[in-house]
């Protein structure tokens, strides 16, 4: 399994979560885990999804995600888990 | 499982915090490069550095990507040119063709600095040695990435007191051969005492003989990350802020760690070290001059600053150690002047002299470092700055350097430019009383009775 985080951020509106859940759903990446939040109006929410059923390398993923972010109007950051388990995690 | 908190977190350090991933050095031997043929000899250091770095950039990108980290740098050390052009050298010219040629192979893979341009002279010189030192102001001079150091002392050996006088003379004569770029060509010349050979940091990384034929070194760096989480911490005891100094460096080591093991997993080269250090950039926020503000003084320099950064480069050495597997010989926290926007406030506001500057070495990584001096500074003087710090690092067993600038044509008062990474630096000035009888005298000190300990 290889787990990726993808996290979103910006205003909220209608069709974040459906927007990205699409564009998962289409692509074959599965959703483990997701939580939201909204802080201050903000749209806090980070998805733990699994890759290995893509045929799409984690660069173009990336590349989409950020555009379709933009489309909607919300930043979206797609990174390896590695880095947050080395983090906070011994 | 990961919770929404913890990922918000790190990339808040990145994001707001500039942490980053200072560096990914590539070390590269040039042992079996060695031949007396010049063009010969010239033609193989090209093709091993290119072959072997060539995919060095595009897995950078790759990693920045893939974690989501900035890689700030790639860049490229080699074997001490003095030893690889030793057999094919017979003038300082014929050194400057390897300077060419590391600066055309460093263009052609796409890094920024290449380091190695150096020589080790601790204890004594030979012939190739006095003749790349004296190559140095041309080589320097003449291309864009070369970066030079020289050793000049250790604990073992003492300190080589003819090398620091010829060094004295060729820091000027570099700063003489850029002055109308305000001297910037000093700025890839350093110095050692104890240098190591892993050093992954620019100017004075260079790939010790001790080395294996490649290997990848990373240098951290965070010092907004440390300055935000001591904001939480203001009026804590002195137990809470190390912990709180402890625990942030131990999270920022990890990411090189994590970033060292993959790119030396898709380079297909080991992993030598990671090197966790605070190095600052003049960006705003960037800065480890801020980190001693906000351990309680008002401006770097102030009394009670080294113990400050005594404490500051301890915990940051005690929290990385165990972030990662083999941690670099020049860890701890970096006090360049030009390059942290800190430190050059401090020097703007008087806070902070050369002395206090001296002070700081003896307790934190490096030494004097990125200093400009007034242009008339003699070289004498500046041999006998490099004589001090070189006697702190060999007193205390540690690593110390000194990169100055004699700023050709201006005086305290003035300032240099040098633009991006490098910064700005308020010209300091210099304690103008004679050394030239002591920095005169022929031979070497002898090493300190406590290197004795066979």
């Amino acid at each position: 399994m290889k787990k990726t985080i993808i996290t979103v951020v910006g205003k909220d509106t209608v069709g974040i979560i459906a927007g990205v859940c699409t564009y998962l759903a289409e692509n074959g990446i599965n959703i483990l885990d997701i939580s939201q939040t909204i802080v201050q109006e903000y749209f806090n929410m980070m998805m733990i999804v699994d890759t290995s059923g893509t045929s799409k390398s984690h660069s173009d993923m990336a590349d989409e995600l950020k555009a379709l972010g933009e489309k909607i109007g919300v930043m979206i950051k797609c990174q390896r888990e590695e880095i947050f388990q080395s983090m906070h995690r011994i | 499982m990961l919770n929404i908190f913890e990922v918000a977190e790190t990339n808040k350090m990145i994001e707001k915090e500039n942490l980053d991933v200072r560096t990914i050095t590539l070390g590269i031997s040039l042992l079996d490069c060695i031949d007396s043929d010049l063009g010969e000899c010239n033609r193989k250091v090209y093709e091993k550095i290119t072959k072997t770095a060539g995919r060095l950039v595009m897995v950078g990108a790759e990693i920045e990507k893939e974690f989501g980290i900035p890689i700030v740098n790639k860049r490229i050390s080699v074997t001490p040119i003095a030893l690889v052009g030793g057999s094919a050298c017979r003038t300082p010219e014929d050194f400057m063709t390897f300077a060419h040629t590391m600066d055309r192979a460093a263009k052609e893979v796409g890094v920024n600095l290449i380091g190695g341009y150096s020589a080790l002279v601790s204890k004594g010189m030979t012939h190739a040695d006095e003749l790349l030192i004296h190559s140095i102001p041309g080589a320097l001079a003449q291309t864009e990435r070369v970066c030079s150091s020289v050793n000049l002392g250790s604990s073992k050996t003492g300190i080589n007191m003819d090398g620091v006088r010829l060094m004295g003379e060729i820091i000027k004569e570099t700063a003489e051969l850029t002055k109308e770029q305000d001297s910037a060509a000093c700025m890839k010349l350093v110095v050692f005492c104890n240098a190591p050979d892993d050093n992954p940091f620019m100017a004075g990384a260079f790939h010790g003989v001790t080395e294996c034929d490649a290997v990848v070194n990373v240098g951290v760096s965070g010092p907004g990350v440390v300055k935000t989480a001591l904001e939480k911490v203001r009026g804590a005891t002195f137990e809470v802020l190390c912990e709180t100094i402890k625990k942030t460096a131990f999270k920022v080591t990890r990411v090189g760690q994590l970033v060292a093991q993959e790119a030396s997993r898709m380079l297909e080269i080991p992993f030598g070290i990671v090197d966790l250090s605070l190095a600052p950039t003049p960006a705003i926020g960037d800065s480890v001059a801020d980190i001693l503000c906000e351990i309680g003084l008002e401006y770097a320099g102030a009394p009670g600053t080294t113990a400050a950064l005594a404490l500051l480069n301890d915990q940051v050495k005690k929290g990385g150690v165990m972030a990662s597997s083999y941690v670099g010989g020049l860890s701890g926290a970096f006090i360049p002047v030009s390059e942290d926007q800190g430190m050059i406030d401090a020097v703007s506001a008087g806070a902070l002299t050369l002395e206090k500057l001296e002070a700081m070495t003896c307790v934190c990584s490096v030494g004097l470092d990125m200093i400009a001096i007034p242009g008339k500074t003699k070289a004498s003087t500046i041999s006998g700055m490099i004589a001090d710090e070189m006697a702190i690092g060999m007193v205390n067993q540690k690593t110390t350097a000194v990169r100055i600038i004699p700023a050709v044509g201006k005086d305290v008062g003035e300032r240099v430019e040098f633009g991006g990474l490098f910064g700005c630096a308020p010209i300091m000035p210099v304690n103008e009383f004679s050394c030239d009888a002591f920095i005169g005298r022929q031979g070497r000190i002898p090493a300190p009775i406590h290197s004795f300990k066979n």
